[in-house]
């Protein structure tokens, strides 16, 4: 925010002229409609950059993956219209479902855990009890700044058997070595790894939403003497509902999604994680491993349809909780 | 009045802070309880990283043979350092500035498209908004994987893959940072002010960039802040984009690394490269964010509201 003296004059001068010839505003009809149009014009060129790029980016290649899906790549004949059938295949492919089934059981695990302890960590903060509070709350963002492949290779080694300080210290208990990498660990340790990273971010939307509510909302059953955990139940967590809801958004999206961790992971074991561990890895592999695009472009189609699907669900519910609050008021 | 106004924008003195309802402070009774629980769950996030910390000043044998949570009577972060600076013909440095390029054009780049759009959205009324702005928000649900596979075939058509553009150019669409935007521009920009500025003769253009663009700040960092985080992190895009390996991101670059390593191939050595070059990467973002803490925060605490 500098401070420009040529500008600051030329304001002051233009402010100066308006004062000298206050009736410079007489054609008051005509004048209007053509600032009306001016305006839409200055909007329309406004927004045309960012929707270029949109256009171009998110709906062209969307179109595309829908064009590619209806395809199949023949050794005899090459490129050819099949119509549904790789959409057919693909609802016959235990691969496709094995993910699926993956990714949603790390939703209903991985992603109301996330958003509790963020919940919980916004609430605690915001009471301003604790010492340290700005430190803590930035401590805890922290890992949102580490790459997701950072992060998985920094808790792929932590959780290694051999120089993984979490096996040193149960070997040190007399635990025994923990394998986080065994087929049955790595789903549960894939979720502690995005828990790691993403409580932060979802703590501090909620935490800024948690501030942004007037005071004196809950002013009053403060000095009653309602206890803290009856004033976040009752009036805090009402109130900042649609942050929470943005927040339950983005992790079904970012479960959906997994890519990363499933990727790298397989990397050191190679075991545990199929070609096909999440959807998203399917279509990659499909794609650039097996190169089967159309396939592949069929999957991510269909995978994008869960998710709004998902999405829309999540938004529906709330908005019909919301219409029968109303109702009941 | 309104010249006043016009005028403390200009100077950069803030004519009408939207000053937020007084929050009522209770007497500051400090848990000791809830202080105790709070650092201990701190420790969750902490430790990993100090871990990090603790293994980049290790070479390979002591990062075996030695506690992981404290260091090794050797320290050696100056030889990790030089290893991980020397590697590969110093490929390392190459993949930093790369990763630098790539993030902080695109996050310019996405907070300009995204301030002009929002503050459109925000300050006029023009046929097809409502329309146009929804598209945008629902846009937020579209899965990066659909898009990535056909902006791949796309952009492999174009003869763009494998040049820095694939990178940058998807990285600048951010339908969160127009939301963003809107909401912040909604709050932070009296519709008098830029009345007024109107009323004085000037320009839509130069009222968004003298009036609009002044009062953003806080939005502009977070979506600026967010953008380059998106970027900065980003794997699965260059990984499929790029081929040559002068031309990746860190996160790229040090997942290849990392598979060398864990193939074996009799180079151990690698780990502790792989573990300082990690450390290396995240201190930039680490930094960032504690520099400018204060402006994003603020800036999400207007975006969150309305969530």
């Amino acid at each position: 925010m500098s401070h420009s003296p040529s500008t600051s004059t030329t304001t002051d001068a233009v402010a100066a002229d308006r004062v000298a010839r206050p009736s410079r505003v007489a054609p008051q009809r005509r004048r209007h409609s053509l600032t009306t149009r001016r305006q839409h014009r200055a909007a329309y060129l406004f927004i045309l950059p960012f929707f270029v790029i949109f256009l171009t980016m998110l709906v062209v290649p969307l179109v595309y993956a829908g064009y590619l899906s209806l395809f199949e790549s023949r050794l005899i004949g090459g490129e050819q219209f099949a119509g549904l059938a790789n959409y057919a295949r693909a609802f016959a492919d235990p691969s496709f479902w094995g993910g699926l089934g993956r990714v949603a059981l790390f939703l209903v695990i991985q992603v109301p855990i996330m958003l509790g302890l963020a919940l919980f960590f916004a609430l605690a903060l915001d009471t301003g009890r604790a010492r340290g509070s700005r430190s803590i709350r930035l401590l805890i963002f922290m890992p949102y700044a580490v790459p997701a492949v950072i992060a998985t290779l920094m808790w792929g080694y932590l959780y290694g058997p051999d120089f993984g300080p979490l096996a040193q210290v149960a070997r040190g208990v007399g635990w025994g070595t923990p394998d986080f990498l065994s087929p049955g660990n790595i789903l549960g340790s894939m979720m502690n790894i995005v828990t790691w990273e993403f409580i932060g971010y979802n703590m501090i939307i909620m935490y800024a939403a948690l501030r942004a509510i007037p005071a004196e909302l809950y002013e009053a059953a403060e000095i009653e003497g309602a206890g803290q955990f009856r004033i976040a139940w009752s009036i805090k967590i009402p109130s900042i509902r649609p942050a929470i809801l943005l927040t339950v958004i983005f992790s079904v999206i970012g479960s959906f999604q997994l890519f990363n961790e499933p990727s790298l992971l397989n990397a050191i074991a190679p075991d545990a994680i199929t070609n096909s561990f999440t959807p998203n890895y399917y279509a990659y592999n499909l794609a650039f491993i097996n190169r089967e695009l159309n396939y592949a472009a069929a999957i991510a189609f269909l995978l994008g349809l869960v998710i709004a699907v998902v999405s829309y669900v999540v938004q529906l519910g709330e908005q019909r909780r919301e219409q029968r609050e109303r109702k009941g008021l | 009045m309104t010249s006043l106004e016009t005028r403390a924008v200009v100077t950069g003195r803030p004519a009408r802070t939207p000053r937020r309802l007084r929050r009522y402070v209770p007497a500051k009774r400090r848990s000791w309880l809830l202080t105790v629980l709070l650092w201990l769950c701190v420790l969750y996030f902490v430790l990993p990283l100090w871990w990090l910390l603790v293994a980049s000043t290790k070479d390979t044998s002591a990062l075996f043979s030695t506690f992981g949570l404290w260091f090794a009577p050797e320290f050696s972060l100056g030889d990790n350092l030089v290893e991980l600076f020397t590697v590969r013909g110093g490929l390392f440095a190459r993949w930093l500035l790369n990763t630098v390029v790539y993030a902080v054009v695109s996050a310019v780049g996405a907070t300009v498209l995204s301030a002009m759009a929002g503050y459109a959205f925000a300050k006029y009324e023009f046929p097809g908004q409502k329309a146009l702005f929804s598209i945008t928000l629902g846009a937020v649900m579209i899965p990066l994987t659909a898009l990535a596979l056909p902006t791949y075939l796309l952009f492999a058509r174009a003869g763009l893959t494998d040049t820095p553009w694939s990178i940058i150019i998807p990285s600048l669409v951010s339908p969160f940072g127009v939301y963003l935007m809107r909401v912040y521009a909604a709050d932070a920009i009296p519709d008098s002010l830029v009345e007024a500025a109107r009323v004085d003769g000037a320009g839509e253009f130069r009222i968004f960039w003298q009036v609009g663009l002044r009062l953003l700040g806080p939005g502009l960092v977070t979506v600026f802040l967010f953008s380059l985080v998106g970027t900065w992190n980003n794997y699965f895009l260059p990984l499929i984009m790029l081929n040559t390996s002068e031309l990746y991101p860190i996160t790229v670059g040090l997942a290849q690394l990392q598979s060398a390593a864990s193939a074996g191939g009799g180079s151990q050595a690698v780990f502790s490269t792989v573990i300082t070059g990690s450390f290396v990467s995240i201190l930039p973002l680490v930094i960032a964010f504690l520099f400018l803490q204060r402006y994003w925060q603020s800036g999400l605490g207007t975006g969150g509201v309305k969530g």
